[in-house]
């Protein structure tokens, strides 16, 4: 009988074009509004790297004034650490892998007189980066760990930065100069651009990826200073070293961890690492460690904004809004089908028949309205991708929000034809009949 | 085949009562033509759709095809009259976006045939009314007895026990009529049981027995003083309403 259901559905919807159009239109807003910023809230919100986000800790330790939390608010801990422990973490190497990080800013000088300098956005960090985050490689690979023990000049360059630099060709072993001082190149990444860039939400989980990757022990030995944020709640002594020496924040930590008992270890060398640089005069806020995993840290780093949520909310209650329009709509459809209910009762069809006969009925204004509201949550999508430069990465509709679309908009459709189904399923049929 | 022994029906409002059937019994045979007559208002109607199992009764009895049709739920009611009923309506009652071979095909639907069994019900329904030319028509192409004829085949393809027809000829002129009427006398004449409401004291009198209906309650025709001199044609010994 479904297939029967459908085809009566389909063809309710054709004799009543202005309604259907009216009730398919009422619900595709309201769909493309929720999908758009359900899109933004899921894709903001989902696990960038799913297969290993629980075993990739990011390190936080409080360094921070002992009158003062570094957030007031929530008392939270400092997002990132100062050059002193990263090094120390770095050198004490006790975790499965591991990389400091900070945002650097370089001209790049191409060979090829014909492309013009330019200024990009990189990444100093260790070579455990590329096996702990793994982006995908087109051609050679990462450095090694002599090399960063080395300060060796190498580079890894993105496939957009090689494709400027050598036209797109296999330039592993080709030389490039970054800020006045030439790098060999070790790999060539294949497009990697994650929707959040977590693992350095300290300077914008929406911002760009890098151009290029150095070592991170190459660029403190260049005295290269970060090109991201950069938090100090007391003065530094002046030039480089003192820089290096400062209580400043500005590098971000992350360790790999495969299994909970080696959560647990390195967690407890952390404690044991700041009771000893609390004997040495510094950590003097009480011992606070923490190694949340990715989704743990997108999550205390409020990646989804509480302005998103609030967003997400008022797109359903515009949805609820238009499936109260189509509750109306679908009662005044029903009841003029009265007579054809009474009917279709007198001929024998149970009012359990007409209920699902009607609630596909509906269903159908639903897969109707989540079409259209695709398109339409397509074009919101891109407006808000052509408003807002920081969400061009979270403004895609992925497969799995197509589905969620179309369900929501089958349900939502469902769920209004519910009241008018009911109703008209209990229409008392011999009065139909007798003013047909 | 249909037996209701001391039916009542009453509509309540939170003002009236309104008694449409009052101790109202008649007894229908298998293979008779019955048609039950009366002024506007005295519970034709009522009878018909009581009979038809559209409406459920307050008290009394009754019985269709030897089952008690009392308590049954909506689901029972529902299978009962797909399977043993077939309705004729004065306004033909077809769906005007539904060709005539599935609007023959709905009560099947319900009755859950397979397609080829369906098909060749609806093929053979509507060549015993003479359309089997046009089941790819609807029912905007034709004539007001042509629509007629094709409401007769959908109640005849589901083989059913009784035919109740409630003014069949109401809305047709008087040649359509004619031909609608001869239609149900040749079904009658196959063995169709038919209960029909009319106002009609000329096609009342082509029915095998005639049952009137005054003020809810079955009359003796030949009794009833407001009666006498309407015309109304009561064929001999059959004017009782119990046989």
């Amino acid at each position: 009988m479904f297939g029967y259901y459908l085809n009566l559905g389909l063809r309710s919807l054709r004799r009543h074009p202005v309604l259907t159009a009216l009730m398919v239109f009422g619900i595709a807003l309201g769909i493309a509004a929720s999908m758009t910023s359900l899109t933004v809230f899921h894709l903001m919100g989902s696990d960038p790297i799913p297969w290993k986000s629980s075993k990739l800790h990011y390190v936080q330790l409080d360094n921070w004034d002992v009158n003062e939390a570094y957030d007031r608010d929530s008392g939270s801990l400092p997002d990132q650490l100062t050059y002193l422990d990263a090094a120390a973490l770095m050198a004490s190497s006790k975790a499965d892998k591991q990389a400091a990080m900070y945002k650097v800013a370089m001209p790049v000088q191409p060979e090829n007189p014909e492309v013009k300098p330019f200024l990009a956005l990189g990444r100093a960090t260790g070579s455990d980066f590329f096996a702990m985050f793994e982006p995908p490689f087109k051609y050679g690979g990462a450095w090694d760990h002599a090399q960063d023990s080395q300060q060796a000049r190498v580079t890894v360059l993105t496939q957009e930065t090689n494709e400027k630099l050598f036209g797109g060709a296999d330039s592993t072993g080709k030389r490039v100069k970054l800020d006045g001082v030439e790098y060999t190149v070790t790999g060539v990444l294949n497009r990697w651009q994650p929707r959040i860039k977590y693992y350095d939400v300290s300077n914008g989980p929406l911002s760009e990826p890098e151009s290029f990757y150095i070592p991170f022990t190459t660029a403190i030995g260049l005295q290269m200073g970060s090109a991201g944020n950069n938090n100090c709640y007391k003065n530094a002594e002046p030039g480089w070293e003192g820089y290096l020496r400062s209580e400043c924040i500005w590098i971000q930590y992350w360790t790999q961890l495969d299994s909970s008992a080696r959560l647990a270890e390195y967690k407890s060398f952390l404690d044991a690492y700041v009771g000893e640089q609390k004997k040495l005069g510094r950590f003097e806020r009480p011992l606070k460690t923490k190694l949340p995993d990715v989704n743990q840290w997108l999550e205390d780093q409020k990646v989804v904004s509480r302005d998103v949520e609030i967003q997400v909310g008022l797109a359903f209650a515009f949805l609820l809004v238009c499936l109260v329009n189509t509750v109306g709509l679908l009662l005044a459809k029903f009841t003029r089908k009265s007579a054809e209910i009474g009917l279709r009762r007198a001929l024998g069809a149970s009012r359990g028949q007409l209920f699902m006969q009607h609630l596909i009925e509906a269903g159908v204004v639903g897969i109707s309205g989540g079409l259209v509201g695709l398109v339409l949550t397509w074009g919101g999508l891109f407006g808000v991708r052509a408003l807002y430069e920081d969400f061009k990465n979270v403004a895609e509709l992925d497969w799995q929000m197509v589905l969620i679309t179309i369900g929501l908009s089958v349900l939502a459709a469902i769920l209004a034809g519910l009241f008018p189904t009911w109703r008209a399923c209990h229409v008392q049929p011999a009065a139909q009949l007798k003013t047909q | 085949m249909l037996k209701m022994n001391h039916l009542s029906k009453v509509y309540r409002t939170h003002l009236i009562e309104t008694h449409a059937l009052r101790d109202f019994s008649i007894h229908v045979r298998e293979g008779e033509f019955v048609a039950v007559t009366g002024p506007s208002g005295s519970g034709k109607t009522t009878f018909l759709n009581i009979a038809g199992l559209l409406e459920e009764f307050t008290g009394g009895e009754f019985l269709l095809d030897g089952v008690s049709v009392r308590g049954m739920n909506d689901d029972a009611r529902s299978k009962l009259r797909n399977e043993k009923i077939g309705f004729i309506f004065q306004g033909f009652n077809l769906i005007p976006d539904l060709n005539l071979f599935d609007n023959v095909d709905v009560p099947l639907r319900y009755r859950g045939f397979g397609a080829a069994e369906r098909k060749r019900r609806i093929e053979e329904a509507l060549g015993r009314v003479g359309l089997s030319a046009r089941v790819k028509h609807y029912p905007s192409e034709l004539s007001g007895g042509q629509q007629q004829r094709v409401a007769i085949a959908r109640a005849l393809a589901g083989s059913p026990r009784i035919l109740l027809a409630d003014e069949p000829t109401g809305n047709l002129d008087t040649q359509m009529a004619r031909g609608v009427m001869e239609l149900l006398e040749n079904l009658h004449r196959e063995g169709a049981t038919i209960i029909m409401v009319t106002h009609d004291p000329e096609l009342a009198a082509r029915a095998q027995r005639n049952v009137h209906v005054i003020d809810g309650q079955v009359v003796d025709i030949a009794a009833e003083p407001r009666m006498r001199g309407l015309g109304v044609v009561v064929p001999s010994a059959q004017h009782a309403a119990q046989a």
